[in-house]
């Protein structure tokens, strides 16, 4: 039964890959940007977090909201000051951008606090729950429960406000939604929000889940999501889900097999496979779902 | 003619740099610290120009330069701590071992555009480190420990054979197909030009003299680790190539030698290097995207001056 035990393991992983994938994946089918900024982003929900947990002496729900606000803010000011006069520019510059803000974001955050990891508090109970033979901890299923209300919550933006519908329009055609009076600067800023907000409580997880964060966290989890959100087909949201869970899952089987060290190459030889075979990922067929 | 001129003139001008700096070693007045910001810089130098053809004069934008670098590092170095070769002939192995990696690399990735190559190049970049990092032949994760033998000819060497053979490349018939597929793809597909043969040209020089800068490098310190070829490594060549402007030789030359002296100057305060070094990406994106020179070089601003003044 360690499998079923592996898998849960895989998907928690994955889920976390899921939700910082969300926000690579809205940004790039409405902006065509690749936003490497966005796994700092979970590093700072990461310290957020941290600060209203360990600081502040607040519980686990709160600080997660409190740190989705303030990664929401964050992202905001990143697509204003730097990304919003790149919109004309050539996709180089604005990619070579992005590396910059990453870079900036990541080394300002040394700068102020160092270097070194900080170990998060235990904020939620951890008992392990046996179900079928395999011992699940009740943190993999609250982050499980946690990724999946904030899933339903996207589906639910995206698909039933107001806002939503102008952000599939923009990501569909932009110039034709600001001829429908469609206020294409607030809506990518709105998507940009709500991606470094799922980040931000990507983070918080993380931080609960692996209980150590350091100012460098956020490279290779970014570069993984971003892996994830290819896999699923970019600018596709159920591709980002789904993308983001085979990952976790095949990590953690590759782990499992005793190549722990090949662990980060595997999530690569996936994105070469894909990026050769099918450009397009899994879901990339329904373009019309992409935000 | 006139190309023949400007190939003297820079042959003539790299020899009396070299008479001057080594004719300063010898008579002491640059020390050992010195001396390893030179060699430095030539790597740097080498590492710029060697991603400025994929990047600037191709188009194609790689940001996993420091890959190629780490093959020619670790090839190099294990011909002269494991099979006892002369530097030399390390050297050159390393730079056709590095070559064909991005031969290797360069035939699927290329198909790919813009963001996705970006992406798939640094994948397989941090595939080769993974590589070096589990293969306990060259150490793994601790590092293979190489002898210092670099000096500072060989590393001045290596930069002019770099700087000619590109910037002779440029200026052929590959080179202008090189240019075409930069200003627009389809086009030159349309001309006739095999966008993809040009491409994996590009790309396999530029790995080779990659993989010539990390010989070197590999024998300049005393040790090297996988860890020095990550993304980061990548990401600091890539700044030399933007910063210098995109498509111009001279210029990503010029910016790498004033980063070098940058970073050797603020060597202590690591953070504040890479902030400053963001923030410059940052700027120079936002207020000048086509780098400092664009895509000059430092010889036509002195014609352009002339033809201006004829002009008149």
């Amino acid at each position: 039964m360690e499998w079923l035990q592996q898998l849960v393991n895989g998907i928690s992983l994955g889920s976390i890959y899921a939700l910082i994938a969300l926000g690579y994946t809205m940004v790039y089918g409405i902006i065509k940007l690749i936003n490497f900024a966005h796994g700092d982003v979970f590093m700072l929900g990461a310290f957020i977090g941290f600060y209203a947990i360990a600081r502040w002496d607040l519980g686990f729900f709160p600080a997660l909201i409190i740190s989705m606000l303030l990664c929401a803010i964050i992202g905001v000011i990143i697509e204003r000051v730097a990304y919003k006069r790149l919109r004309n520019a050539t996709r180089i510059a604005a990619l070579i951008t992005a590396i910059g803000v990453s870079l900036l974001i990541e080394y300002t955050v040394i700068f102020f606090r160092g270097a070194s990891p900080e170990a998060y508090p235990e904020v939620l109970p951890n008992t392990s729950i046996s179900i079928l033979g395999a011992s699940i901890s009740s943190q993999s299923i609250m982050i499980l429960a946690v990724t999946i209300v904030l899933m339903i919550l996207l589906q639910f933006i995206v698909h039933k406000t107001k806002i939503g519908k102008a952000m599939r329009a923009v990501s569909h055609d932009a110039d034709a939604a600001r001829l429908m009076g469609i206020n294409v600067d607030n809506t990518i800023s709105a998507t940009f929000a709500i991606g470094s907000a799922l980040a931000g409580a990507a983070g918080v997880i993380f931080g609960v889940y692996y209980t150590r964060i350091e100012p460098l966290m956020g490279v290779l989890p970014g570069l993984k999501a971003f892996v994830a959100a290819v896999l699923g087909g970019i600018g596709s949201i159920p591709g980002a889900m789904v993308g983001g869970l085979v990952l976790g899952v095949v990590e953690t089987i590759v782990s499992a097999l005793g190549y722990s060290l090949w662990r980060d190459a595997a999530a690569f030889v996936i994105l070469i496979l894909i990026l050769i075979l099918k450009p397009s990922g899994i879901f990339g067929k329904n373009a019309r779902e992409k935000v | 003619m006139k190309k023949s001129k400007a190939f003297w003139g820079f042959l003539v001008l790299a020899l009396v740099i070299y008479a001057v700096v080594q004719g300063m070693i010898s008579g002491g007045i640059l020390d050992l610290y010195y001396q390893n910001i030179l060699i430095q810089m030539c790597i740097n130098i080498m590492l710029a120009v060697s991603l400025h053809i994929v990047i600037g004069v191709t188009g194609q934008f790689s940001i996993g330069h420091a890959g190629f670098m780490a093959v020619g590092a670790y090839i190099s170095a294990i011909a002269t701590m494991k099979l006892g070769l002369s530097l030399p002939v390390a050297i050159i192995m390393g730079a056709v071992i590095s070559a064909l990696a991005g031969l290797l690399v360069g035939i699927p990735s290329l198909r790919l555009k813009g963001d996705y190559l970006a992406i798939a190049t640094l994948g397989f970049a941090e595939i080769i480190r993974i590589i070096f990092l589990n293969v306990d032949y060259v150490g793994g994760a601790a590092g293979m420990v190489v002898t210092n033998m670099t000096t500072w000819t060989y590393a001045f060497v290596g930069v002019v054979i770099t700087i000619l053979v590109i910037a002779n490349f440029t200026n052929s018939r590959h080179g202008r197909g090189c240019i075409s597929i930069r200003e627009d793809e389809i086009a030159s597909d349309a001309m006739g030009i095999n966008t993809t043969y040009y491409k994996v040209v590009a790309f396999t020089i530029g790995s080779f003299f990659a993989g010539v800068a990390g010989a070197i490098y590999a024998h300049n310190f005393f040790i090297i680790q996988p860890t020095t070829f990550n993304f980061l490594k990548s990401f600091d060549i890539l700044i030399y190539v933007v910063l210098g402007g995109l498509g111009s030789l001279s210029g990503a030359t010029i910016a790498a030698i004033f980063l070098t002296i940058v970073s050797a100057y603020l060597a202590n305060f690591p953070e504040t290097r890479m902030i400053i070094y963001s923030l410059v990406l940052i700027i120079v994106m936002l207020y000048r995207p086509t780098g400092l020179m664009g895509t000059k070089e430092i010889t036509s601003l002195f014609k352009f001056g002339k033809k201006g003044g004829s002009k008149v």
